[in-house]
């Protein structure tokens, strides 16, 4: 298959899949069309780069030169930036084609993609099986309005694992802060990568909480999740807080030997609310990997239960910190009384932001004022060291990788996931996610199997620091060993009209 | 050079219908002596032993939005930050005693800090191109230094604390 013919299909499965909403900015189709016949000349010439005509989409709240960049929030939706983040600029140097923007949640705050501002991401599964059991309709142009269920895509990078999952692009980029790439790739049924803190460049990621902020990344395969890391790893000018050192290429390791290993399973990680399902495959992915000679022991990482409370803290206090800078003044949103800045300011701000923006900024500034300042900000971040030294102790203990679930379970209904609010929802949500964040650890969401909804069931796999060559290669000798039926929307297999059938096949046979 | 893996393309994976529950290794591997917990292992909570929240009364959320910005949109505003407060609270349930605040997890390492020289600019269109209202080379700001004007909190009323705690605003 060609680049072209690639670019093509891609196109027409985002055409297809329009109404689940997981994509803002589309790129053209000429301009795609146009970037894909150079593809084709540099593969026939034997020059084409690393990722050349590889279909990449990118969570919008990574900048990028001259297209808008909205973050999901009234705030942002006349933002368009003058230069692009250096995520977008490795992975268009390496030759790939940018296919557009995916939607999310405001600032990516959340952990359902329901609360942007361009409205929910629907989880594409929910074409193969809803929670009443039927599957979406593809014709209905706004699923959400029309009263049926279907399940939520995961959060804050819904709609780049969406793109993902419904055969849009190959592979996509998101941001995780808490577990925003590997939840959503946990209910979407993919390889979701949340790379060591340092790893990858975040300039022109627009920061939600610096410390923990890292560009991650969605692919159906760990092998392909390699290739794109590769392309993108490694130190940036533009970004102090990668790291200097050169980046070595991950190598997966397809003859690993799993005797030598030793996964630890921290018995703190069982959390209230997992569901049965989520427990049985943990086991068995436990047993498998015991079968196969690995030392598999429990190990104790006592200070797990805080993670969500001191992830909550020291978030709010960044938030409030960095917001400060939409003022409406420079970019952004301006509808307010001109009378004074302040009076501007405020309005601008309050129109700008959504509930949760503001409660987390509210919060934040109520965190850092003088009398709370020890007894909040700093108690959360002296628990932030008591986390990342379980993590330590873990390590420096002989354990290697630890296994854990992602989510409590597959992914739920979006009528269910409403009734909370998005405060509420992600204590819940991020409750196994947020400790590799508050460490810096690599950590990967690895689909499964399929539950009794037929919805994929995923774990997580975290490692030391800058471990990804072998984490990767852990997680691919697991997915070689349970063969996850990846979701398939092609055209054939779905009623659809005669036309539409028609030309999807033309471009099969072109 | 290794090339990206097509999912999409593959003849085999065309399984709509009714996908295969399980793949071979599953079933036949569960067993029972597992070293995954058999329970949630968390203990409950013993509230009595947290130190008492504080209040939420009018001048807090007076201080809150005049140093925010941002206004409590209604009643569902103050009990978020009241339940936000509430589950900060049990962080006091860990012993922190001579324990360091954690910044940033590079805290083990130099940090890149590039040559003070100008690397790029001459961007003053672009850097612009974003503001709503320009004149010249200036962005255009209303008078500052003005206070902000008073809200009506009448809105909050019912969940407010009503022991107004002044002694502490700033």
């Amino acid at each position: 298959m060609s680049p072209h013919d690639l670019a093509l299909l891609c196109q027409k499965q985002l055409q297809y899949t329009k109404h689940l909403n997981y994509m803002l900015q589309q790129t053209s189709s000429d301009v795609l069309e146009k970037q894909a016949k150079i593809s084709e000349q540099l593969y026939s010439q034997g020059t084409a780069k690393a990722l050349e005509g590889i279909p990449i989409a990118f969570k919008d709240n990574f900048c990028t030169l001259g297209v808008p960049t909205t973050c999901g929030s009234r705030m942002l939706l006349n933002y368009v930036p003058p230069y692009n983040a250096t995520m977008v600029e490795k992975v268009l140097e390496a030759g790939a084609l940018m296919i557009g923007k995916a939607n999310l949640d405001e600032f990516a705050m959340g952990s359902g993609s329901t609360d942007g501002c361009h409205g929910p991401v629907i989880n594409p599964w929910s074409m193969v099986t809803t929670p009443s059991g039927e599957r979406l309709s593809p014709s209905v142009a706004d699923q959400s309005s029309d009263g049926s269920d279907w399940f939520v895509a995961g959060g804050s990078s819904g709609g780049s694992a969406a793109a993902v999952a419904a055969g849009a692009c190959l592979a996509s980029f998101g941001s995780d802060t808490g577990g925003s790439v590997r939840i959503p790739a946990s209910y979407c049924g993919l390889v979701g990568l949340k790379p060591t803190y340092g790893l990858l460049s975040r300039h022109g990621l627009i920061p939600l909480v610096n410390s923990m902020d890292v560009p991650g990344i969605f692919t159906k395969t760990v092998t392909d999740s390699a290739i794109i890391l590769n392309a993108v790893a490694g130190h940036d000018n533009k970004d102090s807080t990668t790291v200097q050192e050169s980046h070595t290429p991950i190598q997966i390791d397809e003859d690993i030997d799993i005797s030598k290993l030793n996964v630890g399973i921290p018995k703190e990680f069982y959390v209230p609310g997992l569901s049965e399902e989520v427990v049985t495959v943990w086991r068995e992915i436990a047993d498998l990997l015991e079968k196969a000679g690995a030392r598999v022991t429990e190990v104790s990482m006592p200070h797990s239960r805080h993670c969500i409370i001191c992830y909550h803290v020291l978030c709010c206090c960044e938030v409030a910190s960095n917001f400060s800078r939409y003022t409406g003044i420079e970019f952004g949103l301006r509808c307010g009384s001109e009378e004074s800045t302040e009076e501007l300011y405020a309005e601008n701000r309050h129109h700008g932001f959504n509930d949760v923006v503001r409660g987390r900024i509210l919060a934040g500034n109520f965190f850092l004022l003088r009398r709370n300042y020890e007894r909040f900000f700093l108690k959360a971040q002296r628990i932030r060291r008591l986390i990342s030294n379980d993590f330590k102790n873990a390590f420096s203990a002989g354990v290697d990788f630890l296994l854990t679930p992602i989510t409590l379970s597959d992914a739920p209904s979006h009528s269910w996931f409403i009734q909370k609010d998005s405060r509420t929802r992600s204590a819940e949500q991020d409750v196994v996610t947020t400790a590799a964040n508050l460490a810096g650890v690599p950590a990967i969401s690895l689909p499964l199997k399929l539950s009794r909804q037929n919805l994929p069931l995923s774990l997580q796999l975290m490692g030391p620091r800058f471990s990804e060559s072998r984490l990767l290669s852990l997680a691919h000798w697991i997915e070689n060993e349970v063969q996850f039926q990846h979701l398939d929307l092609d055209f054939h297999s779905v009623e659809e009209s005669a036309e539409n059938q028609f030309q999807f096949n033309d471009v099969i046979r072109k | 050079m290794q090339r990206m893996f097509c999912k999409l393309l593959l003849p085999h994976c065309a399984t709509k219908s009714q996908p295969v529950q399980t793949a071979h290794v599953f079933r036949a591997l569960y067993s029972s002596k597992s070293k995954v917990p058999d329970k949630p292992m968390w203990d409950s909570i013993n509230y009595d032993k947290l130190p008492k929240l504080p209040d939420t009364d009018l001048a807090l959320v007076e201080q809150l939005e005049r140093i925010s910005l941002v206004e409590f949109n209604n009643e569902a505003g103050l009990v978020r930050l009241r339940d936000a407060v509430k589950l900060a609270n049990q962080m006091h349930l860990v012993d922190t005693e001579g324990v360091e605040p954690l910044d940033t997890v590079l805290e083990d390492r130099e940090c890149y800090l590039r040559r003070d020289e100008v690397t790029e600019g001459n961007c003053v269109d672009e850097v612009m191109s974003n503001a709503s209202k320009v004149e010249e080379q200036y962005f255009v700001a209303p008078p500052g230094n003005i206070p902000m004007k008073k809200r009506d909190k009448d809105h909050l009323s019912r969940v407010l604390d009503s022991k107004a705690d002044t002694d502490d605003v700033v």
